[in-house]
Protein backbone atom coordinates (compact mmCIF):
# COMPACT_ATOMS: atom_id res chain seq x y z
CA UNK A 1 0.00 0.00 0.00
CA UNK A 2 1.95 2.36 0.87
CA UNK A 3 4.86 2.03 -1.54
CA UNK A 4 2.42 3.13 -4.28
CA UNK A 5 3.27 6.28 -2.69
CA UNK A 6 7.00 6.71 -4.41
CA UNK A 7 5.66 4.89 -7.74
CA UNK A 8 2.84 7.70 -9.52
CA UNK A 9 4.47 11.01 -9.65
CA UNK A 10 2.76 14.21 -7.97
CA UNK A 11 1.42 12.38 -5.68
CA UNK A 12 1.95 13.41 -1.98
CA UNK A 13 2.81 10.39 0.77
CA UNK A 14 0.45 10.87 3.72
CA UNK A 15 3.27 12.90 5.37
CA UNK A 16 3.40 15.82 2.80
CA UNK A 17 6.31 14.23 0.97
CA UNK A 18 6.88 13.98 -2.95
CA UNK A 19 8.88 11.08 -2.87
CA UNK A 20 10.31 11.63 -7.04
CA UNK A 21 11.72 14.87 -5.99
CA UNK A 22 13.41 13.60 -3.11
CA UNK A 23 14.91 11.27 -5.16
CA UNK A 24 15.67 13.76 -7.87
CA UNK A 25 18.07 15.58 -4.96
CA UNK A 26 19.28 12.32 -4.50
CA UNK A 27 20.45 12.12 -8.23
CA UNK A 28 21.64 15.57 -8.00
CA UNK A 29 23.78 14.48 -4.81
CA UNK A 30 25.35 11.69 -6.72
CA UNK A 31 26.89 13.98 -9.18
CA UNK A 32 30.21 16.36 -9.72
CA UNK A 33 30.95 19.29 -6.97
CA UNK A 34 29.98 22.75 -8.82
CA UNK A 35 30.95 25.92 -6.91
CA UNK A 36 29.42 29.56 -7.37
CA UNK A 37 31.33 32.31 -6.00
CA UNK A 38 30.68 36.49 -5.93
CA UNK A 39 33.24 38.92 -5.30
CA UNK A 40 33.21 42.74 -5.75
CA UNK A 41 32.85 42.84 -9.49
CA UNK A 42 33.75 39.42 -10.25
CA UNK A 43 31.21 36.03 -10.42
CA UNK A 44 33.63 32.43 -10.30
CA UNK A 45 32.50 29.28 -11.36
CA UNK A 46 33.93 25.92 -10.40
CA UNK A 47 33.37 22.75 -11.18
CA UNK A 48 34.86 19.55 -10.27
CA UNK A 49 35.24 17.70 -13.44
CA UNK A 50 35.14 13.75 -14.11
CA UNK A 51 38.23 11.93 -14.77
CA UNK A 52 37.25 11.29 -18.92
CA UNK A 53 38.26 7.59 -19.78
CA UNK A 54 41.87 7.16 -21.40
CA UNK A 55 40.19 7.24 -25.12
CA UNK A 56 37.21 9.89 -24.40
CA UNK A 57 37.77 13.70 -26.45
CA UNK A 58 37.29 15.71 -22.78
CA UNK A 59 36.06 18.46 -24.73
CA UNK A 60 32.89 16.69 -25.08
CA UNK A 61 32.14 16.38 -21.83
CA UNK A 62 30.59 19.40 -20.27
CA UNK A 63 29.57 20.50 -17.08
CA UNK A 64 29.47 24.48 -17.40
CA UNK A 65 27.40 26.15 -20.34
CA UNK A 66 26.91 29.44 -21.48
CA UNK A 67 23.45 30.68 -22.00
CA UNK A 68 23.65 34.19 -23.35
CA UNK A 69 26.86 36.54 -24.03
CA UNK A 70 26.18 37.32 -20.38
CA UNK A 71 24.72 34.35 -18.72
CA UNK A 72 26.58 30.91 -17.70
CA UNK A 73 25.28 28.47 -16.05
CA UNK A 74 26.80 25.38 -14.42
CA UNK A 75 24.49 22.10 -13.38
CA UNK A 76 25.37 18.88 -11.02
CA UNK A 77 23.28 15.78 -11.15
CA UNK A 78 22.49 13.73 -14.69
CA UNK A 79 24.28 15.43 -17.37
CA UNK A 80 21.44 14.21 -20.20
CA UNK A 81 18.72 16.01 -18.25
CA UNK A 82 20.96 19.22 -17.93
CA UNK A 83 21.46 19.14 -21.39
CA UNK A 84 17.83 19.54 -22.45
CA UNK A 85 17.18 22.06 -19.54
CA UNK A 86 20.26 24.27 -21.15
CA UNK A 87 19.03 24.09 -24.64
CA UNK A 88 15.26 25.53 -23.40
CA UNK A 89 17.46 28.28 -21.32
CA UNK A 90 19.12 29.08 -24.55
CA UNK A 91 15.70 29.43 -26.88
CA UNK A 92 14.21 31.62 -23.92
CA UNK A 93 17.13 33.95 -24.17
CA UNK A 94 16.67 33.97 -28.08
CA UNK A 95 13.24 34.85 -27.83
CA UNK A 96 13.18 37.01 -25.15
CA UNK A 97 16.03 39.13 -27.11
CA UNK A 98 13.38 39.22 -29.79
CA UNK A 99 10.51 40.18 -28.35
CA UNK A 100 11.76 42.80 -26.32
CA UNK A 101 15.25 43.69 -27.98
CA UNK A 102 16.70 43.03 -24.53
CA UNK A 103 18.61 40.30 -23.03
CA UNK A 104 17.13 38.73 -19.93
CA UNK A 105 18.22 39.67 -16.60
CA UNK A 106 19.91 36.68 -14.67
CA UNK A 107 17.21 36.39 -12.22
CA UNK A 108 14.32 36.04 -15.27
CA UNK A 109 16.45 33.12 -16.81
CA UNK A 110 16.66 31.69 -13.76
CA UNK A 111 13.13 31.43 -12.88
CA UNK A 112 12.24 30.21 -16.16
CA UNK A 113 14.24 27.11 -15.56
CA UNK A 114 13.36 26.62 -12.07
CA UNK A 115 9.41 27.12 -13.56
CA UNK A 116 10.18 24.80 -16.06
CA UNK A 117 11.62 22.46 -13.10
CA UNK A 118 8.41 22.73 -11.50
CA UNK A 119 6.18 21.79 -14.33
CA UNK A 120 8.09 18.65 -14.50
CA UNK A 121 6.66 17.77 -10.54
CA UNK A 122 3.28 18.35 -11.05
CA UNK A 123 2.38 16.98 -14.45
CA UNK A 124 1.25 13.43 -15.83
CA UNK A 125 3.73 10.79 -17.19
CA UNK A 126 6.79 12.98 -16.57
CA UNK A 127 9.97 12.78 -13.90
CA UNK A 128 11.51 15.34 -12.43
CA UNK A 129 14.88 16.89 -13.84
CA UNK A 130 17.82 14.97 -12.01
CA UNK A 131 19.87 18.23 -11.84
CA UNK A 132 20.95 20.95 -9.66
CA UNK A 133 22.04 24.37 -11.12
CA UNK A 134 24.37 27.30 -10.43
CA UNK A 135 23.41 30.23 -12.72
CA UNK A 136 25.99 33.00 -12.85
CA UNK A 137 26.12 36.30 -14.55
CA UNK A 138 25.48 40.36 -14.96
CA UNK A 139 22.14 41.54 -15.73
CA UNK A 140 22.09 44.45 -18.82
CA UNK A 141 23.45 47.72 -18.01
CA UNK A 142 24.64 46.81 -14.24
CA UNK A 143 27.77 46.10 -12.51
CA UNK A 144 26.68 44.13 -9.57
CA UNK A 145 27.88 40.00 -10.15
CA UNK A 146 24.79 37.70 -9.88
CA UNK A 147 24.89 33.99 -8.53
CA UNK A 148 21.33 31.82 -8.21
CA UNK A 149 20.39 28.15 -7.79
CA UNK A 150 17.63 26.51 -9.20
CA UNK A 151 16.48 22.89 -7.88
CA UNK A 152 15.25 19.85 -9.02
CA UNK A 153 11.99 20.73 -7.03
CA UNK A 154 11.63 24.24 -8.84
CA UNK A 155 12.85 26.48 -5.82
CA UNK A 156 15.24 29.24 -7.07
CA UNK A 157 17.34 31.66 -4.36
CA UNK A 158 20.13 34.06 -4.67
CA UNK A 159 23.43 33.55 -2.96
CA UNK A 160 26.89 34.94 -2.11
CA UNK A 161 28.42 31.50 -2.53
CA UNK A 162 27.30 28.11 -2.75
CA UNK A 163 27.85 24.32 -3.77
CA UNK A 164 25.81 21.51 -5.63
CA UNK A 165 26.37 18.15 -5.63
CA UNK A 166 28.44 15.50 -4.28
CA UNK A 167 29.69 16.87 -0.43
CA UNK A 168 28.12 20.23 -1.36
CA UNK A 169 27.52 20.52 2.07
CA UNK A 170 31.65 20.50 3.12
CA UNK A 171 31.86 22.59 0.42
CA UNK A 172 28.99 25.37 1.55
CA UNK A 173 30.50 24.96 5.35
CA UNK A 174 33.56 25.61 3.78
CA UNK A 175 32.14 28.75 2.17
CA UNK A 176 30.31 29.81 5.22
CA UNK A 177 33.87 29.77 7.05
CA UNK A 178 35.84 31.65 4.74
CA UNK A 179 33.94 33.92 2.17
CA UNK A 180 33.97 37.81 2.64
CA UNK A 181 32.19 40.14 1.05
CA UNK A 182 33.78 42.60 -1.62
CA UNK A 183 36.50 39.88 -2.76
CA UNK A 184 39.17 40.57 -5.68
CA UNK A 185 38.84 38.40 -8.44
CA UNK A 186 42.35 37.07 -7.86
CA UNK A 187 40.73 36.41 -4.04
CA UNK A 188 37.49 35.35 -5.25
CA UNK A 189 39.23 32.60 -8.02
CA UNK A 190 41.47 31.42 -5.15
CA UNK A 191 38.90 30.52 -2.45
CA UNK A 192 37.32 28.63 -5.23
CA UNK A 193 39.81 26.79 -5.89
CA UNK A 194 40.59 26.24 -1.97
CA UNK A 195 36.53 25.52 -1.40
CA UNK A 196 36.71 22.39 -4.42
CA UNK A 197 39.90 20.80 -2.75
CA UNK A 198 38.23 20.33 0.45
CA UNK A 199 36.55 17.81 -1.72
CA UNK A 200 38.56 17.31 -4.98
CA UNK A 201 41.31 15.19 -3.99
CA UNK A 202 43.26 14.70 -7.66
CA UNK A 203 43.81 18.78 -7.31
CA UNK A 204 44.38 20.94 -10.36
CA UNK A 205 43.91 18.26 -13.43
CA UNK A 206 40.16 17.78 -12.21
CA UNK A 207 39.02 21.50 -11.65
CA UNK A 208 37.37 23.74 -13.96
CA UNK A 209 37.15 27.75 -13.21
CA UNK A 210 35.10 29.85 -15.57
CA UNK A 211 35.25 33.77 -14.16
CA UNK A 212 32.75 36.49 -15.52
CA UNK A 213 34.04 40.05 -14.94
CA UNK A 214 31.72 42.11 -16.52
CA UNK A 215 28.77 41.98 -18.83
CA UNK A 216 29.94 38.98 -21.55
CA UNK A 217 33.22 39.31 -20.51
CA UNK A 218 34.17 35.21 -19.02
CA UNK A 219 37.36 33.45 -19.58
CA UNK A 220 37.67 30.03 -18.31
CA UNK A 221 41.44 29.29 -16.80
CA UNK A 222 43.85 26.87 -18.42
CA UNK A 223 45.17 23.85 -16.52
CA UNK A 224 48.97 25.97 -16.01
CA UNK A 225 46.71 28.44 -14.48
CA UNK A 226 45.00 26.37 -12.07
CA UNK A 227 48.22 24.17 -10.89
CA UNK A 228 49.64 27.29 -10.07
CA UNK A 229 46.41 28.58 -7.96
CA UNK A 230 47.05 24.92 -6.32
CA UNK A 231 50.67 25.30 -5.55
CA UNK A 232 50.16 28.26 -3.89
CA UNK A 233 47.49 27.31 -1.42
CA UNK A 234 49.54 24.27 -0.81
CA UNK A 235 52.27 26.51 0.52
CA UNK A 236 50.02 28.58 2.53
CA UNK A 237 48.67 24.87 4.14
CA UNK A 238 51.97 24.11 4.52
CA UNK A 239 53.36 27.57 6.42
CA UNK A 240 50.05 27.32 8.52
CA UNK A 241 51.23 24.16 9.88
CA UNK A 242 54.82 25.10 10.10
CA UNK A 243 53.59 27.88 12.55
CA UNK A 244 51.03 25.74 14.55
CA UNK A 245 54.09 23.17 14.81
CA UNK A 246 56.62 26.18 16.15
CA UNK A 247 54.04 27.21 18.24
CA UNK A 248 53.45 24.03 20.07
CA UNK A 249 57.23 23.32 20.10
CA UNK A 250 57.61 27.08 21.86
CA UNK A 251 54.67 26.21 24.47
CA UNK A 252 56.22 22.71 25.03
CA UNK A 253 59.40 24.58 25.61
CA UNK A 254 58.08 26.98 27.72
CA UNK A 255 55.56 24.29 29.60
CA UNK A 256 58.93 22.28 30.44
CA UNK A 257 60.97 25.24 31.57
CA UNK A 258 58.72 26.06 34.05
CA UNK A 259 58.56 22.70 35.30
CA UNK A 260 62.23 23.11 36.05
CA UNK A 261 61.73 26.35 37.53
CA UNK A 262 59.82 24.99 39.50
CA UNK A 263 61.55 21.95 40.18
CA UNK A 264 64.60 24.08 41.05
CA UNK A 265 62.73 26.32 43.65
CA UNK A 266 61.76 22.97 45.77
CA UNK A 267 64.63 22.23 46.02
CA UNK A 268 66.45 25.26 47.47
CA UNK B 1 12.08 52.59 -53.70
CA UNK B 2 14.97 51.21 -50.96
CA UNK B 3 18.81 50.77 -51.76
CA UNK B 4 20.52 47.60 -51.09
CA UNK B 5 23.83 47.10 -52.99
CA UNK B 6 26.90 44.59 -51.98
CA UNK B 7 29.84 44.08 -53.59
CA UNK B 8 32.42 41.42 -52.68
CA UNK B 9 36.15 42.82 -53.56
CA UNK B 10 39.09 40.72 -52.93
CA UNK B 11 39.34 39.74 -48.92
CA UNK B 12 35.95 41.74 -47.33
CA UNK B 13 32.54 42.31 -49.03
CA UNK B 14 30.71 45.96 -48.82
CA UNK B 15 27.30 46.16 -47.97
CA UNK B 16 25.48 50.08 -48.35
CA UNK B 17 22.09 50.36 -47.49
CA UNK B 18 19.58 53.68 -48.06
CA UNK B 19 18.96 55.68 -44.98
CA UNK B 20 15.65 56.36 -45.96
CA UNK B 21 12.82 55.24 -44.66
CA UNK B 22 9.93 55.84 -47.51
CA UNK B 23 5.63 55.19 -47.03
CA UNK B 24 4.12 55.87 -50.19
CA UNK B 25 5.74 59.76 -51.16
CA UNK B 26 6.86 60.80 -47.55
CA UNK B 27 10.46 60.24 -46.32
CA UNK B 28 9.49 59.09 -42.73
CA UNK B 29 13.33 58.60 -41.34
CA UNK B 30 16.40 59.74 -42.79
CA UNK B 31 18.61 57.27 -40.61
CA UNK B 32 17.06 53.91 -40.99
CA UNK B 33 19.44 51.17 -41.07
CA UNK B 34 18.25 47.97 -43.07
CA UNK B 35 21.30 45.67 -42.04
CA UNK B 36 21.07 43.55 -39.00
CA UNK B 37 24.68 41.67 -37.90
CA UNK B 38 23.76 37.92 -37.55
CA UNK B 39 27.08 36.90 -36.17
CA UNK B 40 30.52 38.14 -36.58
CA UNK B 41 31.16 37.54 -39.92
CA UNK B 42 27.61 37.98 -41.30
CA UNK B 43 25.52 41.12 -42.13
CA UNK B 44 22.14 40.68 -43.70
CA UNK B 45 20.66 43.51 -45.41
CA UNK B 46 17.01 43.66 -46.25
CA UNK B 47 14.32 45.33 -48.89
CA UNK B 48 10.43 44.43 -49.15
CA UNK B 49 7.47 45.53 -46.93
CA UNK B 50 8.02 47.35 -44.12
CA UNK B 51 7.25 45.81 -40.88
CA UNK B 52 7.74 41.73 -42.32
CA UNK B 53 11.25 43.25 -43.40
CA UNK B 54 12.48 43.75 -39.62
CA UNK B 55 10.76 41.17 -38.33
CA UNK B 56 11.87 38.63 -40.54
CA UNK B 57 15.89 40.01 -40.09
CA UNK B 58 15.37 39.86 -36.75
CA UNK B 59 13.90 36.30 -36.12
CA UNK B 60 16.99 34.80 -38.67
CA UNK B 61 19.25 36.91 -36.04
CA UNK B 62 18.18 34.99 -32.92
CA UNK B 63 18.27 31.82 -34.69
CA UNK B 64 21.94 32.52 -36.18
CA UNK B 65 22.66 33.76 -32.40
CA UNK B 66 21.16 30.60 -30.65
CA UNK B 67 23.38 28.35 -32.94
CA UNK B 68 26.08 30.41 -31.88
CA UNK B 69 25.65 29.38 -28.15
CA UNK B 70 24.61 26.09 -28.80
CA UNK B 71 27.50 25.00 -30.39
CA UNK B 72 30.14 26.67 -27.97
CA UNK B 73 30.85 30.20 -29.87
CA UNK B 74 31.46 28.26 -33.12
CA UNK B 75 30.04 30.33 -35.47
CA UNK B 76 27.78 29.30 -39.00
CA UNK B 77 29.58 30.26 -41.72
CA UNK B 78 27.84 32.64 -44.58
CA UNK B 79 27.50 29.49 -47.45
CA UNK B 80 25.30 27.61 -44.51
CA UNK B 81 23.95 31.35 -43.43
CA UNK B 82 22.66 31.46 -46.76
CA UNK B 83 21.03 28.59 -46.73
CA UNK B 84 19.30 29.04 -43.79
CA UNK B 85 18.12 32.60 -44.89
CA UNK B 86 16.95 30.65 -47.96
CA UNK B 87 15.19 27.99 -46.63
CA UNK B 88 12.90 30.27 -44.05
CA UNK B 89 11.86 32.03 -47.09
CA UNK B 90 11.07 29.06 -49.41
CA UNK B 91 9.02 27.63 -46.46
CA UNK B 92 7.28 30.86 -45.86
CA UNK B 93 6.09 31.59 -49.63
CA UNK B 94 4.15 28.10 -48.91
CA UNK B 95 2.91 29.72 -46.61
CA UNK B 96 -0.87 31.37 -45.84
CA UNK B 97 1.47 34.85 -45.16
CA UNK B 98 4.43 34.59 -46.53
CA UNK B 99 6.94 36.86 -45.33
CA UNK B 100 7.89 39.53 -48.78
CA UNK B 101 11.46 40.19 -47.81
CA UNK B 102 14.49 40.31 -50.45
CA UNK B 103 17.94 40.10 -48.67
CA UNK B 104 21.53 39.75 -49.82
CA UNK B 105 23.82 38.66 -46.77
CA UNK B 106 27.41 40.02 -46.96
CA UNK B 107 29.60 37.51 -45.25
CA UNK B 108 33.40 36.26 -44.57
CA UNK B 109 34.31 32.89 -43.42
CA UNK B 110 37.45 32.93 -41.78
CA UNK B 111 38.19 29.51 -42.05
CA UNK B 112 38.79 29.87 -45.65
CA UNK B 113 39.68 33.26 -45.55
CA UNK B 114 37.21 34.28 -48.66
CA UNK B 115 34.50 37.42 -48.77
CA UNK B 116 31.24 36.52 -50.21
CA UNK B 117 27.60 37.93 -51.31
CA UNK B 118 24.68 35.95 -51.40
CA UNK B 119 21.50 37.40 -53.24
CA UNK B 120 18.02 35.63 -51.94
CA UNK B 121 14.94 36.83 -52.88
CA UNK B 122 10.82 36.30 -51.30
CA UNK B 123 10.43 33.30 -53.46
CA UNK B 124 13.48 31.39 -52.09
CA UNK B 125 15.96 31.99 -54.94
CA UNK B 126 19.46 32.07 -54.03
CA UNK B 127 22.31 33.59 -56.09
CA UNK B 128 25.29 33.99 -54.80
CA UNK B 129 27.22 36.79 -56.64
CA UNK B 130 30.92 36.48 -58.22
CA UNK B 131 30.02 39.95 -59.88
CA UNK B 132 27.85 42.64 -58.77
CA UNK B 133 27.56 46.23 -60.00
CA UNK B 134 26.97 46.37 -63.57
CA UNK B 135 30.01 45.30 -65.05
CA UNK B 136 32.57 48.11 -63.58
CA UNK B 137 33.66 44.87 -61.24
CA UNK B 138 36.83 43.15 -61.16
CA UNK B 139 37.18 40.49 -58.65
CA UNK B 140 40.61 41.38 -57.22
CA UNK B 141 39.76 44.55 -56.64
CA UNK B 142 40.83 46.26 -53.30
CA UNK B 143 38.84 47.38 -50.65
CA UNK B 144 39.17 51.03 -51.64
CA UNK B 145 38.90 50.25 -55.00
CA UNK B 146 35.21 48.61 -54.29
CA UNK B 147 34.52 51.56 -52.12
CA UNK B 148 35.32 54.03 -54.99
CA UNK B 149 32.92 51.26 -57.13
CA UNK B 150 29.92 52.15 -54.60
CA UNK B 151 30.58 55.84 -55.04
CA UNK B 152 30.00 55.63 -58.74
CA UNK B 153 26.96 53.87 -58.34
CA UNK B 154 25.57 55.73 -56.19
CA UNK B 155 26.06 59.11 -57.85
CA UNK B 156 24.51 57.02 -60.95
CA UNK B 157 21.39 56.05 -58.48
CA UNK B 158 21.48 59.93 -56.99
CA UNK B 159 21.08 60.74 -61.10
CA UNK B 160 18.63 58.17 -62.02
CA UNK B 161 16.23 57.78 -58.64
CA UNK B 162 13.40 59.84 -58.66
CA UNK B 163 13.46 60.44 -54.53
CA UNK B 164 16.02 61.32 -52.39
CA UNK B 165 17.20 58.43 -50.35
CA UNK B 166 19.07 60.53 -48.02
CA UNK B 167 22.40 58.55 -48.47
CA UNK B 168 23.77 54.80 -47.15
CA UNK B 169 24.83 52.94 -45.08
CA UNK B 170 28.06 51.51 -45.74
CA UNK B 171 29.48 48.45 -44.06
CA UNK B 172 32.49 46.31 -44.33
CA UNK B 173 32.79 42.49 -43.82
CA UNK B 174 36.13 40.75 -43.83
CA UNK B 175 38.28 38.67 -41.45
CA UNK B 176 38.13 41.10 -38.59
CA UNK B 177 34.38 41.12 -38.67
CA UNK B 178 31.64 44.00 -39.08
CA UNK B 179 32.35 47.59 -39.51
CA UNK B 180 31.43 50.82 -39.86
CA UNK B 181 32.31 52.89 -42.83
CA UNK B 182 31.74 56.38 -41.80
CA UNK B 183 32.76 58.30 -44.99
CA UNK B 184 29.16 57.83 -47.27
Amino acid sequence: MSRSYDRALTVFSPDGHLFQVEYALEAVRKGTCAVGLRGQDVVVLGVEKKSVLQLQDPRTVRKVAMLDDHICLAFAGLTADGRVLIDRARIECQSHRLTVEDPVTVEYITRHIATIQQKYTQSGGVRPFGISTLIVGFDPHDTKPRLYQTEPSGIYSEWKANAIGRSSKTVREFLEKNHKDGMSRDDAIKLTVKSLLEVVQTGAKNIEISVMESYGKITSLDLPQIEAIVTEIEREKEAEAERKRSRLAATAAGQAAMTQRAGEGSGQ
Amino acid sequence: MDIVLGIRVQDSTIIATSKAATRGISVLKTTDDKTRALNTHNLLAYTGEAGDTVQFAEYIQANIQLYTMRENDIELSPKATASFVRNELATSIRSRKPFQVNVLLGGFDPKTNTPSLNWIDYLGTQVELPYAAHGHYRPDMKLEEGLELLKLSLKELETRMPIDFKGVYVKVVDKDGIRDVAEY
